[in-house]
C-alpha cells in the first residue's frame, strides 16, 4: 500500500490537538504558543492535502487513495478510506478553511484560547474525517462527532443567547442522528456489511428503502438545513463567534448535501424516486421563503445565514434532479458557497471586531474609510447573487437547468431567488458599504490590516478563479456524478413511480425505461406537485 | 486577428490597472491608462469595420474553456462578424468620447481612478456581451453591464437616492434576467447547444417543435423568442420594466451618456438581432416586440412632454426612441433597428454630454425650471444641442432623419398585423419628440435667467477636454445616417439567384401598371438603390449575422411605400417643434392652459402612468410585509413552536409536574425528552424492520 495520506490529513489535526493539551506554563504563554501550534499544524495540514488534489486522476470514477483495514470482522465494520471527485473538494474546502479561521480568531479570541484551538483542530479531523470515510460506521463517528467541538465552540465562546442557540442546535441534530443510527444498523445487519461502497449495489427492498431513505433524510435535512427544520442555523450562526460561523457555513452545511450524495441517491434509487417531488417542494419553499426572510432582517449574520438556507435549496434542488448538471451545479455550488459564505461571515466578523455590532444600521459609508474592506465585500456580495464570473454564477446555473430540464415550474419558481438573492444582498450592501454616514464610531473604522487582507486574498482569489474557469473543479467531479447517476437509476419494480421527463431517461444510463409500472401514477406524481406549486404562485402573488 | 483581442481586451486590462494601482499611482494615471486603452479599441474596431465589413471576413476568436459539464458546453470566445463588429464601434467611439470628457467632467471629484475604472470595466462588458459566441457568455456581459451600470448608477454612494436608484436598477434588470435564464435553458434542451452557430443552423429542424413549459405544450421557437425578449424588455427599458431608467439618471452625467443613453440600454436591440434566424420564425414572438416596442415609444413620448429635470426628459426620449427600435425589430427590420441604434448612439449621447455641459456650467442644477437665458454665455453647448435635437426629432438630413424615417417606412410597408399600429404610433411619438426636445432647448437656453445671480455669474462654457468629445459626437450625429444610410438600408439577406429574378419579375409587373408619375419614382428608387450597392456591396453588410426570410423583408419593402408615408415623419417632426415654440416662446401661458384643460391626463403623464407606485405597493411593499411575516410567524410561531420551543414548553409543563414529586428538575427535562426519542426510534426501528433482523443475526452468529 502506497502512503496512508489521507489518514495522515485526517489525523494530524489530532496531534496538534494533543499536543496543545499538554503544553504547559502560564495562560499567557500557552494562548500565544497556542495560536502558533494550531496555526502551523492547519497549515501543515493544508500543504499536506495538496498532494491529493494535483494527483487525484480526473479520469476516474472510482475511489482513489483507497486505505481498508478490518475493524470489526463479524459486523462488516472496517476502517476504509478513500476519495473520488465528489468529496475530494469538501476535503479541501476544509483544509484550506481551518488555518484561515485560526488566523481570523487570532485576536478576536482571548479567552481558553488552547481550548478554542483544541476545539477547531478536533474539528478539523472530523470533517475531513467525513468526507473521506468510506465504511458506514466510520462516517457515522465522524459525522456525529463534528457535531461535540461545534456544540462546545458556539456554547463557550459563543454570543449572549448562546445557550439557546447551542440547545436548539443540538436538540436538531440529535433528532436526526439517532434516526440515522437505527437506520445505519439496520442496513448492516441486512446486509452483512458496513462498507458503503457494497451498501451502494445492493438493493434494499423497497419497502424498506422508504423508512430508511427517511432516516437518513431526517438527518440530512436537518444538516443542510432543509426548510422546515432550518431555524436552528440562524440562531447558531448569530451566536457562534466568528470562524465558527465560517465552519458552519462553510464545511458543516454540505455534510447534508454530501450526505444525500453518497447514501439517499446511490442506496436508496427507488425511494429516492418516490420523494423527489417532496424535496423539490421542500427546495423551493426553502428558497423562495428564506429569501423572503432575509428581506427583512436587521442583524448581518442572520441575513447571511438565512441566504445560506436558500443557496441550500438550490443544491437540494440540483441533487435531486439526478441529471449531470443538475448534480454537478449543486455540487459545485456547495463548494462555491463554502467559500463566499466562509468569506461573508469573516467580513461580518472584521466590522463586529470594531463595533461589536451585527445591526445593518449602525453602519454605513464604510467604503469611504475602509475601501478595500468595501471592495471585498461588493466583490463576495456578486458572488453570492451569482453574477456570471464569479463562483456563485456557476452551481445556480447548472443545478437550475438541470432542474429545468425536469421541471420547468419548479425551476421557474427557484429561479424567482435569483431576483429576491439580488434584493437582499443589494440592500445589505447598501446599508453597510454604502449609503450616507450615519454613525461617527462606524467612519472612524480602520480598514482591513495585513492580517485581514492576507485571509481575504484567497476567497477573492477562488471566488474569481472558479467563476472563470471552473472546469478544473467540473472535470473532476463528472465521472464520479456519472457514477452517482447510474446508481440512483431505480431498477427494482415496485409501487414506486418516478419523475417522467425524456431528458431524465437521456441522462440516466439506460434502466430508467424497465420500472414501468407505474407510468400513470409517475404523471399524477407530477401533476400533484404542479398543483402544490399553483398554489403557492397563488398565495405569493397576493 | 489579433485587432478582435485588442478591441474587446484592452479595456480590461485598463480597468484591473486602474483598478488595482490607481490608488498608489494617482489619478492622472488613471486617466492616461483608460482613455489610452479604450482609444486603442476604438481604433482596432474601426479597423475591423474595414477589414470584417467591408472585407466580408467575418471569424471567431478562441479563448478558453469555460463551463463544462455533461453535454452542456460552452467556451469564451471572440465572435468577430458584421453585427458585432457595428456594436464594437459604436461601443468603443462612444465610450472614448466618455472617457475623456470625464476627465473634465469629474475634475471635482475624489474619486477620479475609481470612476474611470468603472468606465472601463462597463465597457469591457459591453464588449463581451457583443462579442458574445454563445448565449451565456452573452449573459456574463449582460450581467457584467448590469453592474457597471449598478456600481455607476451609485457611483455617488452617500446619497441615499443614488443608492436606492442602483439597486432598482440591478433588482428590475434581474426581473428580466430570469426571463433570459429561462431562455437560455430552453435554447438548450431545445438545441442541446447554447452555441450560435450551432442554434442558428439547426433553426429550420425545430420549426415544429413544441416544449412543455408549465403544463402547456407551447411552440419552442415562440417559447424562446419570447423568454429572450423578457430580458430585453428589462435591460432596454421597455414599457413594464422600464421604471429603473428615469431613476439611473442620480449616476454622473457621462454614464448615463454612456450606458444610458448609446450603448447598454441597445442590449436588447442588440440580442433580437443577433437571434434574428430564430425570431424568423417565430412571428408570435415578433409580433409581441413589436407592439412592446409601439406602446413604450408612444407611452414614454407623454412623459418626457411633462417633466422638468432636463436628465429625465432626455431619459425618456432615449426610452421612446428604444421603442422605436423595437417595433423596427418586430417586422423583422433588423438592420432598420440597428441603424437607428448607431445614429441613437451618436446623437443621444451628443444631447447627454451638452445637457452634463448645461448642468457643469449651471452648477450642478438640473431643473430646466431654474435655467434660462444662458445661451449665448455658452455658445458651443448650445449649438451641440441643438444638432442633437435635430437629429433627434428627424430634421432632415441629420442622422435620424434616416433611421427613423426608414424604421417607419418598414413598418408601414411591412406584412406584419401591427405594422400599421407601430407606425401611427411612431408618428404620434415623432411629434411629441420633436416638441419636448424644442421645449427642452428654449427652457434651458432661451427667455428669462431663472436661476439665481450666483449661479449665473458662474456659468461659463466648458473646458476643451469636454467640448472635443462633444464635437466627435456631433459629426457623428450630422453625418452618420447619410454616410452609412446604403449599408443598413440595403437588403440585408443573401439575395439568391432565384430571388433577384422575382424580384426583376415585380419591378417590372409594377412597370406595367404604372403611371408616369410612379414610373419616375420607381427608377429613382430603383436607380438610388444601384448607387448604394455600389458604395456598399449592401449584401455583404451585414453578410450572415442577420436573417431575414425573403416575405418578411420589410426594410426591401420599405423603398416603395406611398409618398405620404415618407413624407408624414417629417412633417410632424416640423409640427412639433413649431408647437414647442408657440408655447414656450411665443405664447407662454400656454403650457399652463393646457396643464388646466387636460388635467386628469397631465397628472397621469406627469406621474410617469402610475408604474412606480404600483409596483412599489405591488411587489416592494408585500414582499417586506411577507417576509416579516414568514419570519415572525412562520419561523418564530408555528417552527419554533411546535418544534424545539414547543418541545422545551411541554417537558417543562410535565416536569413541573413530575417535580411535586421532589426530583431534580434537569433530569425531568432530560428525561421526557429521551423517552420521547424513545417511542419515535422504537417506532422508526420497527417500521424498518429491524427487530426482525435481529434473531436473525443471532442465528448468524
Amino acid at each position: 500500500m502506497d502512503f496512508p495520506i489521507l489518514s495522515f490529513v485526517t489525523f494530524l489535526p489530532l496531534l496538534g490537538a494533543v499536543l496543545l493539551a499538554v503544553l504547559k506554563g502560564d495562560s499567557e504563554s500557552v494562548a500565544a504558543r497556542s495560536r502558533i501550534i494550531a496555526l502551523g499544524v492547519t497549515t501543515l495540514t493544508f500543504l499536506l492535502s495538496l498532494p491529493i488534489m494535483i494527483n487525484f486522476n480526473p479520469a476516474l470514477a472510482d475511489y482513489q487513495f483507497v486505505e481498508k483495514k478490518i475493524w470489526f470482522e463479524t459486523y462488516g465494520i472496517s476502517y476504509h478510506m478513500g476519495v473520488d471527485g465528489i468529496s475530494l473538494f469538501f476535503v479541501m474546502l476544509s483544509t484550506f478553511l481551518t488555518p484561515l479561521c485560526v488566523l481570523a480568531s487570532w485576536k478576536a479570541v482571548t479567552d481558553r484560547v488552547r481550548e478554542y484551538m483544541v476545539a477547531f483542530l478536533l474539528l478539523e479531523t472530523f470533517m475531513i474525517g467525513t468526507f473521506c470515510a468510506l465504511d458506514g460506521v466510520l462516517f457515522y463517528l465522524f459525522f456525529e462527532a463534528v457535531l461535540i467541538p461545534m456544540y462546545i465552540i458556539i456554547g463557550v465562546w459563543g454570543g449572549a443567547r448562546r445557550v439557546y442557540a447551542s440547545f436548539k442546535f443540538f436538540l436538531y441534530t440529535l433528532l436526526g442522528s439517532v434516526l440515522m443510527l437505527v437506520a445505519l444498523i439496520t442496513m448492516i445487519l441486512h446486509a452483512g456489511t458496513a462498507d458503503m461502497t457494497v451498501l451502494t449495489g445492493y438493493r434494499f427492498a423497497p419497502e424498506m428503502q422508504t423508512w430508511l431513505w427517511l432516516a437518513f433524510f431526517a438527518s440530512f435535512a436537518v444538516k443542510m438545513p432543509m426548510w422546515p427544520v432550518h431555524t436552528w442555523l440562524p440562531d447558531a450562526h448569530v451566536e457562534a463567534p466568528t470562524a465558527g460561523s465560517v465552519i458552519l457555513a462553510g464545511v458543516l452545511l454540505k455534510m447534508g448535501g454530501y450526505g444525500f450524495l453518497r447514501f439517499s441517491l446511490p442506496m436508496f434509487p427507488e425511494a429516492t424516486a418516490f420523494f423527489t417531488p417532496m424535496v423539490f417542494v421542500l427546495s423551493v419553499i426553502a428558497i423562495i421563503y428564506t429569501s423572503l426572510v432575509a428581506l427583512v432582517q436587521q442583524d448581518m449574520k442572520k441575513m447571511i445565514a438565512y441566504s445560506s438556507v436558500a443557496h441550500m435549496g438550490f443544491v437540494t434542488l440540483g441533487i435531486f434532479t439526478l441529471n449531470t448538471q443538475g448534480i454537478e451545479g449543486a455540487i459545485f455550488q456547495m463548494i462555491s458557497h463554502g467559500v463566499i459564505s466562509a468569506a461573508l461571515f469573516l467580513c461580518v466578523g472584521v466590522v463586529y471586531d470594531r463595533l461589536h455590532t451585527r445591526d445593518i444600521n449602525r453602519y454605513g459609508n464604510l467604503s469611504k474609510n475602509m475601501p478595500v474592506y468595501a471592495c471585498v465585500f461588493v466583490i463576495l456580495m456578486l458572488g453570492s447573487v451569482g453574477l456570471p464570473g464569479t463562483s456563485g454564477f456557476v452551481g445556480e446555473f447548472l443545478s437550475l437547468l438541470g432542474a429545468y430540464k425536469v421541471d420547468t415550474v419548479v425551476a421557474s419558481f427557484a429561479a424567482v431567488g435569483v431576483v429576491l438573492g439580488a434584493a437582499y444582498m443589494l440592500h445589505l450592501t447598501r446599508k453597510v458599504v454604502f449609503g450616507p454616514k450615519v454613525n461617527d464610531d462606524a467612519a472612524a473604522m480602520r480598514d482591513l490590516d495585513g492580517r485581514e487582507k492576507f485571509i481575504f486574498l484567497p476567497f477573492i482569489v477562488l471566488v474569481i478563479f472558479l467563476g472563470v474557469s471552473p472546469s478544473y473543479v467540473l472535470d473532476r467531479i463528472a465521472p464520479s456524478v456519472q457514477n452517482v447517476i447510474a446508481q440512483s437509476t431505480p431498477v427494482l419494480a415496485g409501487d414506486f413511480s418516478q419523475t417522467s421527463s425524456s431528458s431524465v431517461v437521456e441522462d440516466r444510463s439506460g434502466g430508467a425505461s424497465q420500472s414501468s409500472p407505474g407510468g400513470a401514477s409517475a404523471d399524477d406524481q407530477k401533476k400533484d406537485i404542479k398543483d402544490t406549486k399553483d398554489e403557492t404562485n397563488e398565495k405569493g402573488n397576493r | 486577428m489579433i485587432l478582435g483581442y485588442i478591441a474587446v481586451f484592452a479595456p480590461l486590462v485598463a480597468f484591473l490597472l486602474a483598478g488595482i494601482l490607481g490608488r498608489k499611482c494617482g489619478d492622472k494615471f488613471s486617466q492616461f491608462v483608460t482613455c489610452t486603452a479604450v482609444l486603442m479599441a476604438a481604433a482596432a474596431s474601426v479597423q475591423l469595420f474595414f477589414t470584417v465589413i467591408l472585407g466580408s471576413n467575418p471569424h471567431t476568436l478562441p479563448v478558453m474553456t469555460w463551463i463544462s459539464s455533461g453535454n452542456f458546453n460552452v467556451d469564451w470566445a471572440l465572435r468577430v462578424d458584421q453585427l458585432s463588429v457595428i456594436m464594437m464601434c459604436v461601443i468603443n467611439i462612444v465610450s472614448s468620447c466618455v472617457h475623456i470628457y470625464s476627465i473634465g467632467y469629474m475634475s471635482h471629484d475624489e474619486s477620479k481612478s475609481r470612476f474611470m475604472a468603472y468606465l472601463s470595466l462597463f465597457t469591457f462588458a459591453m464588449l463581451m456581451l457583443v462579442s458574445a459566441d454563445n448565449i451565456l457568455q452573452l449573459f456574463f456581459g449582460w450581467e457584467g453591464v448590469g453592474l457597471a451600470s449598478y456600481l455607476l448608477i451609485g457611483f455617488w454612494y452617500h446619497k441615499d437616492s443614488a443608492t436606492a436608484a442602483s439597486i432598482k436598477a440591478f433588482v428590475v434588470n434581474r426581473v428580466g434576467d430570469l426571463g433570459l435564464l429561462l431562455g437560455i435553458f430552453t435554447t438548450f434542451i431545445v438545441f442541446g447547444t447554447i452555441q450560435f452557430d450551432g442554434i442558428f443552423n439547426a433553426v429550420t429542424d425545430h420549426t415544429a417543435d413544441r416544449f412543455d413549459f408549465f403544463g402547456y405544450q407551447i411552440h419552442a421557437l415562440t417559447l424562446i423568442c419570447v423568454l429572450l425578449f423578457v430580458g430585453a424588455v428589462g435591460k432596454s427599458a421597455q414599457l413594464g420594466l422600464h421604471t429603473w431608467l428615469p431613476d439611473a439618471m442620480e449616476g454622473p452625467t457621462p454614464v448615463s451618456a454612456l450606458i444610458h443613453a448609446a450603448t447598454m440600454v441597445t442590449a436588447g436591440v442588440f440580442l433580437v438581432s443577433r437571434f434574428s434566424p430564430v425570431f424568423e420564425y417565430a412571428p408570435d414572438a415578433l409580433m409581441i416586440v413589436c407592439v412592446f416596442g409601439a406602446f413604450t415609444a408612444f407611452v414614454a413620448a407623454t412623459i418626457g412632454m411633462t417633466q422638468f429635470d432636463i436628465k429625465r426628459v432626455i431619459a425618456y426620449s432615449t426610452m421612446s426612441q428604444l421603442g422605436y427600435m423595437f417595433f423596427a425589430l418586430g417586422v423583422s427590420a433588423y438592420s432598420a433597428a440597428m441603424f437607428h441604434l448607431v445614429t441613437h448612439a451618436f446623437f443621444k449621447a451628443l444631447l447627454f454630454l451638452g445637457a452634463g455641459s448645461v448642468i457643469h456650467a449651471m452648477s450642478d442644477e438640473q431643473d430646466m425650471r431654474k435655467m434660462g437665458g444662458i445661451w449665448k454665455k455658452i455658445p458651443v453647448t448650445y449649438a451641440m444641442m441643438w444638432i442633437g435635437s435635430l437629429a433627434l426629432a428627424g430634421v432632415p438630413f441629420f442622422a435620424g432623419y434616416y433611421s427613423k424615417d426608414l424604421i417607419l417606412e418598414s413598418d408601414w410597408a411591412s406584412d406584419s398585423p401591427v405594422g400599421h399600429f407601430a407606425y401611427y404610433m411612431g408618428i404620434a411619438a415623432a411629434l411629441m419628440t420633436a416638441f419636448y426636445s424644442w421645449r427642452l432647448i428654449i427652457m434651458t437656453f432661451h427667455g428669462k435667467p431663472r436661476a439665481d445671480h450666483h449661479t449665473m455669474d458662474h456659468v461659463h462654457e466648458s473646458p476643451l477636454v469636454m467640448i472635443v468629445p462633444l464635437l466627435v459626437l456631433a459629426v457623428g450625429a450630422i453625418f452618420s445616417g447619410s454616410v452609412l444610410y446604403g449599408g443598413f438600408a440595403g437588403i440585408p439577406h443573401q439575395k439568391t439567384v432565384e430571388s433577384k429574378a422575382t424580384e426583376i419579375d415585380e419591378i417590372e409587373s409594377e412597370m406595367k401598371e404604372a403611371t408616369q408619375d410612379q414610373m419616375e419614382h420607381i427608377i429613382k428608387s430603383e436607380s438610388a438603390d444601384a448607387i448604394h450597392e455600389t458604395v456598399w456591396n449592401k449584401e455583404a453588410f451585414f453578410g450572415k449575422s442577420i436573417v431575414v426570410l425573403p416575405e418578411h423583408d420589410s426594410v426591401a419593402k420599405a423603398h416603395h411605400v406611398e409618398k405620404w408615408v415618407k413624407l408624414l415623419p417629417t412633417i410632424v417632426g416640423a409640427v412639433g417643434i413649431f408647437l414647442a415654440y408657440l408655447a414656450y416662446m411665443f405664447i407662454p401661458s400656454i403650457p399652463a392652459a393646457m396643464v388646466r384643460i387636460f388635467k386628469p391626463l397631465h397628472i397621469l403623464f406627469f406621474r410617469k402612468w402610475f408604474f412606480d407606485e404600483l409596483y412599489h405597493i405591488v411587489f416592494v411593499k408585500t414582499a417586506a410585509a411577507l417576509g416579516t411575516f414568514l419570519w415572525k410567524r412562520g419561523d418564530g410561531q408555528v417552527i419554533d413552536g411546535l418544534g424545539p420551543n414547543g418541545v422545551a414548553a411541554l417537558s417543562q409543563k410535565v416536569s413541573t409536574v413530575l417535580s411535586k414529586f421532589q426530583t431534580g428538575f434537569v433530569f425531568q427535562y432530560a428525561f421526557m425528552m429521551m423517552i420521547g426519542l424513545m417511542v419515535l426510534v422504537t417506532w422508526v426501528a420497527h417500521a424498518m424492520g429491524l427487530f426482525d433482523l435481529i434473531p436473525q443475526f443471532l442465528n448468524m452468529r
